[in-house]
């Protein structure tokens, strides 16, 4: 079995966001950037299916700009086998993604396309439904557990009102929840052989793939900001503001 | 054109954010029909037809509708896209798993998660976990949009008769199987809808310390949160987690104690239209958002903030 697995470029979830002055998009320059949180869970997952004796092969692609090639070495460090780097300049939504990764799909051919849940920039939760879509593939999104069944998955989804458990036939994509599993640290050692791992390079242009926009962004602002508020100095005195002045309680 | 919007339901009754979907549906066109997929749901079809905002419903039902998998309701729903402009559904797990596969086999570049309708192709939607908002256009023709719940109010739910029509189901996707659910079942106000919130963060310093929150949540008929720092420690089970990777809560009263204040925690509960934080560390991020602070030991301030609501002649519930 050979698992696919997508990777995004995204500012550190750690970083305090900034909006740009021209309100054309958030501050990206000189801000930390990192793989998409849920990204590392599905490579995680897919490495330790490898390491199971259950796949044979786990591929890395990401799109983007020429940086996102960083993201993908990051995760052949922690055991995908081969990268591939979709080079792509400025922002792509998720359709465009998504008929990108349709390519690499019909080129590469694997059982199991793995991807993050979604991504914490855009929050678009998206790409791997609309992949699946254009597959015709089964989908298993917010996964937290995965069980292979020989060409079968079971997959439990956190869904709003708990949980719920599928089986999918194998080709299939799963979108990867936080709670799937605890991603690994890249061990130095893993770090210097990951730079001898082989990154494909491809032209999104190449790819016989309409990836213009469809959605045209007219402005990013800051949140409007909350007034400040009081402290109080007892429990008496907060619940007579509950009470009497907020009025909530 | 005309606004579809797909009703979310358990068979019996319409889950309660279809009302808020509809709300948003009718600020797009006032003319909103809406599709309700499923098995045996006709008293969820007749609960539909009775939302004044309603003008028509479409019905389709197959026993393999009967557990909302997204692989068999795309091509129910895409078999009646050609009569209208939007597609709108909630953007919660029902309304994410689905849409992108009906938006992508129609070939547009879907909306997610818009707080606001602008115009019927212009909308307001939070990104980076609500820390910045974009403001977009759709240049598509056919637009599909999830809406986010809590942004907006419920519809009014009688009063309605749009005629129920009933439509063929597509065929049944075969390679996916649903197998079982299991919902969380409590006696409590479920997070997402709570009225008042109370929620616990490492603070705690134990599980077994919630019981301080669980008995003021009682009193308060709230639902209990936390946040990622307790769920981590495990203190708590992860469905009580608010924030950025867990629950966005939107409610009247938010009490945080014992929380920080992270980045991650507060995308979940900052448009709270009231936020108390009770914390000892009074450099705690959290007070920055908080109407009011209480710079205390959670220890000492929870038993007395039971006591003084023990006092109180009445509290809303």
């Amino acid at each position: 079995m050979k698992i696919l697995v997508a990777v995004k470029r995204v500012i550190d979830y750690n970083v305090q966001i900034r909006v740009k002055e021209d309100n054309s998009g958030v501050v990206t320059d000189n801000v930390k950037m990192s793989t998409n949180p849920p990204d590392d869970n599905a490579i995680e997952e897919a490495v330790k299916i490898k390491e199971a004796g259950k796949a044979t092969e786990v591929v890395a692609v990401s799109i983007g700009e020429e940086k996102a090639q960083e993201t993908v070495r990051k995760a052949l460090a922690v055991g995908a086998d081969r990268g591939i780097l979709v080079k792509a300049d400025g922002i792509l939504e998720p359709l465009a993604v998504s008929k990108l990764l349709h390519k690499i799909v019909e080129k590469e051919k694997p059982d199991l396309v793995f991807m993050g849940k979604q991504a914490i920039d855009d929050d678009c939760n998206q790409t791997g439904q609309m992949l699946s879509a254009l597959l015709n593939w089964p989908q298993a999104t917010f996964a937290s557990k995965i069980e292979i069944k020989d060409k079968k998955l079971e997959v439990t989804r956190e869904i709003d009102e708990g949980l719920e458990t599928i089986e999918i036939n194998v080709p299939a994509i799963v979108t990867c929840d936080l709670r799937l599993n605890e991603p690994r640290y890249a061990s130095l050692p893993n770090i210097m052989k990951a730079k001898k791992k082989p990154i494909e390079q491809l032209n999104a242009s190449d790819l016989g793939v309409d990836t213009s926009a469809r959605i045209e962004q007219i402005k990013v602002e800051e949140p409007p900001k909350r007034k400040a508020g009081i402290k109080v100095s007892s429990v008496a005195e907060l619940v007579q503001k509950l009470k009497n002045e907020a009025k909530v309680i | 054109m005309s606004v579809l919007l797909i009703a979310e339901h358990n068979n019996q009754e319409l889950r309660p954010f279809t009302l808020n979907a509809v709300t948003a549906a009718s600020q797009i066109d006032s003319d909103v029909h809406a599709v309700i997929i499923g098995h045996n749901c006709e008293k969820a079809a007749k609960v539909l037809s009775e939302l004044p905002l309603i003008k028509k419903v479409i019905s389709i039902e197959a026993p393999h509708y009967e557990n909302f998998v997204a692989e068999n309701f795309a091509p129910a729903v895409i078999k009646l896209s050609n009569d209208y402009s939007h597609i709108i559904c909630s953007a919660n797990t029902f309304g994410k798993n689905l849409m992108p596969r009906i938006a992508a086999a129609l070939d547009t570049s879907q909306i997610s998660d818009i707080i606001k309708v602008i115009s019927a192709d212009t909308f307001l939607r939070p990104i980076y976990a609500g820390n910045a908002f974009a403001t977009v256009k759709s240049k598509d023709t056919k637009k599909c949009v999830t809406i986010r719940p809590t942004s907006f109010d419920p519809c009014e739910s009688s009063g309605g008769s749009a005629p129920i029509e009933k439509s063929e189901p597509s065929e049944e996707f075969g390679h996916t199987k649903f197998i079982k659910r299991e919902e969380i079942k409590s006696d409590r106000p479920e997070l997402g809808t709570a009225r008042v919130v109370i929620s616990g963060g490492r603070g705690m310093q134990s599980g077994d310390n919630f019981k301080l929150i669980t008995s003021i949540a009682d009193k308060l008929n709230a639902a209990i949160g936390a946040s990622r720092a307790a769920v981590d420690a495990g203190y708590i089970s992860n469905d009580h987690q608010v924030g950025q990777t867990g629950k966005v809560v939107v409610p009247d009263l938010y009490i945080a104690v014992g929380i920080s204040g992270a980045i991650q925690h507060l995308a979940g509960m900052k448009e709270s239209k009231i936020i108390v934080a009770i914390n000892k560390d009074g450099e705690a991020p959290i007070f920055s958002v908080a109407d009011y602070g209480l710079e205390a030991d959670l220890f000492e301030a929870l038993p007395q903030f039971l006591e003084e609501l023990n006092k109180l002649n009445t509290i809303q519930k």
